[in-house]
């Protein structure tokens, strides 16, 4: 347990002429929910999509689970990535397949389990995110907004992983909703002992989920902290972030939920 | 496994009427040695005393496999920690709900083949609203100059015609050069060498440079049209332009239709000039007719409605292509699925319609332009 989930180190991303992230350093200890802020722009996603191995950084290691991302075999890369789940912005679903076959999906290309073994634990993701079960036969373009994440997120769970990583979680949801879903990610971050990293803007959701806040500005990570250290940290960017009226009036209503 | 990754194989015991379990009972750490413990978990259902305190960890997977093997209830004697016995209870709780499963009745079939008599009523009814769309749509432009999508049906000129011309030339001076060499080793044989012009002239204006650009159009551009606006369709982009008040027959279909209309009897006449220039090269390699003879010889070989009827035949065809197209562009369904199912609908459809088409013209215009 000792072995940090994630850990960056000196990410350089470049795109062209542009610099994104200019030596970026973060280490996530397992059990954190940890998120990413920053303000449009500053490559909060990108970072998020370097973790998982989309991108690939100009420089600089990515390491989940104390190891590289690309070294091992074959089978090993694929044994790492089963080990994190990731929600996409928009959800990702496979438009082709019903809802039960996309949380089948993954479970059925490991090969060997069972039918009924599929089944069962299809319907139990779909219960933990509160779908009931006559949603399973829906198509991804039948379902609502909120749907689409519980659906989404049901998937990225379905591999029982250790590491969740939510783009924009509460994006595209109503206040209610994205109420409702913070409460379901907590709900599970406790029930099942996962390391969640987070990227939003909404102020709401981050002082609500997260145990520490990174701030990405100035193309580095500003710092990674307890939201009531960062909010006596002396800042530009963290003054109109987090200190705004309007911050503060979300970030006191976060905290209620939490 | 590796250093950094430890995991603890999970484990069973029996020790007389006490199955002790430990390791860690993950998906990750389970999932290759499932079969043997399926088998394991099988032979001790019956015994009553279960000793959990050595799990390292238990997750959704690893609680089911257990609750499973259990009928479902909990046995008599069970000494795990909390965690684990919380996991046990959320697994027993939410409980393993049955999808709905849609009901199959015997009539399945006879249900299948009405679906597919229906989709092509459907389809049929699709396509000759869209015909009777655009004609209305026609008649509304006609007194209306100003409203004409100019630049959409240059650009689809362009991109349907100009680009089309490299690879209609290769594919074109290709089938000259084997028809001509076919054609002139059986002529040789019968001393019938000059009518190597006949045959080519009158085979590639009238029949294969229109149904092979057809061929062509419809894999290149006729695709390519279906997928633009099923991804319009799927992205939204179309109920977007709904809204502006803006047609979609008018914006995106009739440019379409209009630029094949136009470009595809251009393509034919370049694919045929350039594969008659194929055959010509080949004729003067095999048979020694020379490229002066040979284009002397053409116009009384091909008489001139040959060419007319190529014309009319490229302009049909073309149109039909792009009505087709857009037919199954606007049906595809925002999903990946049914994209590629229209796609490929489209260009099979379309070049099974132009070959229909292309029997009709032959018997329609059998008297015409052959001299006997």
């Amino acid at each position: 347990m000792s072995v940090p989930v994630i850990q960056l180190e000196g990410i350089v991303t470049r795109f062209g002429h542009a610099v994104v992230h200019d030596g970026i350093d973060l280490t996530i200890p397992a059990g954190e929910v940890v998120s990413l802020v920053g303000g449009s722009g500053s490559g909060k996603t990108t970072l998020l999509r370097e973790i998982v191995g989309l991108l690939t950084p100009t420089r600089g290691t990515v390491r989940l689970f104390g190891e590289d991302l690309h070294a091992g075999s074959r089978a090993a890369q694929a044994r790492r990535r089963r080990r994190f789940g990731m929600l996409f912005q928009q959800g990702a679903l496979f438009s082709a397949f019903n809802v039960f076959e996309n949380v089948a999906f993954p479970l059925r290309e490991l090969h060997g389990l069972s039918e009924r073994e599929v089944r069962d634990a299809v319907m139990l993701k779909l219960a933990l995110v509160e779908l009931q079960p006559e949603h399973a036969l829906l198509m991804p373009a039948e379902l609502s907004g909120g749907m689409v994440k519980r659906v989404a997120l049901a998937r990225a769970l379905a591999l029982e992983p250790e590491l969740l990583l939510l783009d924009e979680p509460t994006a595209g949801l109503d206040p209610d909703r994205s109420a409702a879903f913070v409460h379901l990610i907590q709900e599970l971050q406790h029930q099942l002992g996962l390391t969640v990293v987070l990227v939003t803007h909404d102020l709401d959701t981050l002082a609500a989920l997260s145990s520490r806040v990174a701030v990405l500005a100035e193309k580095r990570i500003l710092v990674c902290d307890t939201l009531e250290h960062i909010m006596t940290i002396d800042h530009p960017f963290i003054e109109r972030f987090f200190r705004s009226e309007r911050s503060q009036r979300a970030l006191a209503r976060g905290m209620e939920t939490a | 496994m590796d250093e950094a990754d430890p995991i603890r194989l999970p484990e069973l015991r029996v020790e007389g009427d006490r199955v002790t379990l430990c390791g860690d009972w993950t998906l990750r750490s389970l999932q290759p040695g499932l079969r043997r413990m399926r088998r394991q978990l099988d032979r001790v259902v019956q015994i009553p005393h279960w000793d959990l305190t050595a799990v390292g960890r238990l997750d959704n997977f690893g609680a089911q496999l257990l609750w499973r093997h259990w009928r479902e209830r909990p046995p008599a004697d069970l000494q795990a920690p909390d965690s684990i016995g919380r996991a046990i209870e959320r697994v027993a709780a939410l409980g393993a709900a049955r999808p709905a499963t849609r009901r199959r009745s015997l009539l399945a079939p006879v249900e299948a083949l009405g679906e597919i008599g229906l989709g092509l009523v459907r389809h049929l009814i699709d396509f000759v609203a869209l015909l009777g769309q655009l004609l209305i749509d026609l008649g509304y432009l006609s007194v209306r100059p100003g409203l004409w999508p100019l630049r959409e049906i240059s650009a689809n000129i362009y991109k349907t015609g100009v680009k089309a011309m490299p690879v209609t030339a290769l594919v074109g001076f290709l089938i000259g050069v084997v028809l001509s060499y076919l054609s002139a080793l059986q002529l040789k044989a019968f001393g019938a060498d000059i009518f190597i012009v006949n045959i080519l002239g009158l085979g590639i204006i009238r029949e294969l440079g229109p149904v092979l650009v057809s061929v062509l159009v419809a894999g290149r551009s006729g695709s390519a049209m279906t997928a633009q606006l099923g991804v319009m369709r799927v992205t939204e982009e179309i109920d977007a332009l709904a809204t502006m008040g803006i047609s979609r027959h008018v914006r995106l279909v009739l440019p379409k239709v209009i630029a094949l209309f136009v470009a595809m009897p251009l393509l034919v006449l370049w694919a045929s000039a350039v594969a008659i220039l194929g055959g010509m090269v080949s004729a003067y390699v095999q048979l020694d007719i020379g490229f002066l003879f040979f284009l002397q010889a053409l116009p009384q070989a091909v008489p001139l409605p040959n060419l007319y009827i190529a014309i009319g035949k490229g302009a049909v065809f073309g149109m039909m292509i792009a009505l087709v197209a857009c037919h199954f562009g606007l049906r595809v369904k925002p999903n990946t699925e049914s994209l590629s199912a229209n796609t490929t609908a489209s260009v099979v459809s379309a070049i099974t319609m132009v070959i229909l088409v292309d029997a009709v013209f032959a018997i329609a215009t059998r008297g015409i332009g052959v001299p006997i």
